[in-house]
């Protein structure tokens, strides 16, 4: 018990820290002394953080994200049920092909991906971050795994009612899929509102920045004024916390799925 | 889903088949099903081929060119991998990408291990305590990164008034070379302990409380239950959580570019970092390509080795 303490604590510590420094004076956090509440609590760096267009970075995250989220979930789902459903040629092949592309790191991808989105003429827009997210392997993966589990017989029942294969998937799988789409949603969503480097690398005018460009942007601007810097980290955050907690479960079985092999 | 349904990929076939089909209508039945499942995969696979197999094939043509100026390349054969072989910065990346990953990957498995099996006995707010382990899972890299900026500030920075209350020296966590190196390592095992305690909570769910009673009436103590049952029967976790921690580690970037921009000098910069600006600041395209091979080999082997092994000892064991 007093082991979980602890861990509970040092994991808290970090979080605790940045909640109080964004509603403490500078002050506070230049005097030598350890104060675990604000001399005088303030709203003052959320104010400085609010004469940026931080409204305007959260509507970019939230349009983009939930893009994102919209097509790599129904390409997943689609592209699983056609893995975990359907026999065709070159089935493995192309499975074997798309788990190969699990490992590749991003960052190797980044300078050709780049040429691409520009020569499609997408550089500086919403798209150029949207339609590469959107291609992923990993989702396809789990919604195979997930639609593996589903007895074909439910499946055959419907065809021999005389429902084709896409009303089939429609009237029958998706709504047996309900679990894994919670999963797939909150686990893309999570992944692109956070993700950085990418829409640091192909959006360029500031007032179409993502929150978490906005923050390193504002981190280089207010150079240590961590109050400003941790108020907008605490805003950033705070749409995730809120999700995570109302959703724990499907996230916690999101991850844990994902250790399935 | 709607923008789905009226895609213009929609095909309906036109079934059932009749029962006992002749052989051309079977044939016909199974290429009906091959077009839907095409059909079916065709978004996922064209974005996977044009955003992630095409750039692959790109960034190795790239890696054996030179960039002259902003547009244009020129073929340079080995070239870029020669000049990294001299690269002592290159070098230095490599070296501090592998430091990197050994002081975080075992770190982080054993922590959640530990955790996990603390967690998974009965206790008062449990609920709560795992949360608060699996809580900075949630939040992004540069988060992350700028909290423990605050948190490792030399002069104003939590941990170094906490060592002041203790009546300790402050720490060069900027200055200092190997202090960088540790405070980024401690934000990523601060960031990444979560995920392994759920990994290795799910797998022990899966441990059937029989085999432990079993070994407790034969007389093993909580050790040995640790040793012959738990750590065995957790495997699979372990090779799945030691393939994505490798990865993650090798691949590690907002983290490092937030906090220290891979300062001082060279002391935290790793193979992504610079392969990045040397791709995007530098221009120097062909090279960050070279690097970026580089590790996407390293990673590979890394993966084939972990699948090699995890093969042999299943035999084996």
């Amino acid at each position: 018990m007093a082991a979980a303490v602890i861990i509970g604590l040092a994991m808290a510590l970090p979080l605790f820290w940045m909640i109080l420094v964004a509603f403490s004076p500078i002050a506070d956090l230049h005097t030598s002394q350890l104060r675990f509440w604000p001399s005088a609590p303030t709203l003052d760096n959320f104010r400085r953080v609010f004469r940026l267009p931080v409204g305007t970075w959260a509507m970019n995250s939230t349009v983009i994200t939930c893009l994102v989220v919209l097509i790599t979930v129904s390409c997943n789902l689609l592209a699983g049920y056609a893995f975990a459903k359907m026999r065709f040629r070159g089935r493995n092949l192309i499975f074997l092909l798309l788990l190969s592309t699990m490992t590749v790191p991003v960052q190797v991808l980044m300078v050709p991906q780049f040429k691409l989105v520009s020569a499609m003429g997408m550089f500086g827009s919403f798209w150029a971050v949207i339609v590469p997210a959107s291609s992923t392997a990993f989702g396809v993966f789990l919604a195979r795994q997930f639609m593996l589990g589903i007895p074909d017989e439910v499946i055959e029942a419907a065809r021999m009612d005389g429902a084709g294969q896409l009303r089939t998937f429609f009237t029958v799988v998706l709504p047996l899929c309900k679990p894994l789409i919670a999963v797939l949603s909150l686990l893309t969503f999570l992944y692109q509102w956070n993700d950085f480097a990418w829409p640091l690398t192909v959006l360029k005018d500031e007032r179409l920045y993502t929150l978490a460009v906005g923050m390193q942007f504002v981190n280089g601007q207010y150079t240590a004024d961590y109050g400003a810097i941790m108020a907008l980290a605490l805003l950033s955050v705070l749409p995730m916390v809120v999700l995570f907690l109302c959703f724990q479960k499907y996230f916690v079985q999101g991850f844990a799925r994902s250790g399935i092999k | 889903m709607a923008t789905i349904a009226s895609s213009p990929r929609d095909v309906r076939p036109t079934t059932p088949a009749p029962a006992p089909p002749p052989p051309g209508a079977r044939r016909a039945a199974r290429f009906r099903e091959t077009l839907a499942a095409y059909c079916t995969l065709g978004p996922n696979l064209v974005l996977v081929t044009v955003f992630l197999l095409v750039p692959l094939v790109m960034a190795v043509v790239l890696s054996f060119q030179y960039s002259t100026g902003l547009a244009s390349l020129t073929w340079a054969g080995l070239a870029n991998y020669r000049q990294l072989a001299g690269d002592p910065v290159f070098w230095r990346t490599v070296l501090n990408t592998a430091v990197f990953c050994v002081a975080t990957v075992p770190v982080e498995m054993a922590l959640g291990l530990g955790i996990a099996l603390l967690f998974n006995k009965v206790m008062p707010a449990r609920p709560l305590w795992r949360t608060l382990v699996y809580l900075p899972m949630v939040i992004s890299g540069v988060a992350t990164a700028l909290i423990g900026t605050l948190m490792f500030d030399q002069n104003i920075g939590l941990l170094n008034k906490l060592l002041a209350t203790l009546g300790l020296p402050a720490a060069p966590w900027q200055t200092s070379g190997s202090a960088a190196m540790a405070s980024v390592v401690l934000i990523t095992l601060w960031m990444r302990i979560g995920f392994n305690m759920v990994i290795y909570l799910a797998g022990l769910q899966g441990i059937s409380p029989e085999m432990y009673e079993a070994a407790e009436v034969e007389g093993a103590g909580p050790w040995q239950r640790l040793r012959n049952i738990t750590v065995p029967l957790l495997g699979p976790s372990t090779f799945f959580l030691l393939i994505m921690n490798v990865i993650y580690s090798f691949q590690v970037f907002d983290t490092v570019y937030v906090m220290t921009l891979g300062g001082p000098g060279h002391a935290t910069d790793v193979m992504i970092t610079y392969a990045y600006r040397n791709g995007f600041e530098g221009r120097q395209q062909g090279y960050a390509a070279a690097i970026g091979i580089v590790l996407y080999v390293i990673v590979m082997i890394f993966t084939a080795l972990q699948w090699r092994f995890s093969r042999n000892r299943d035999t084996v064991g």
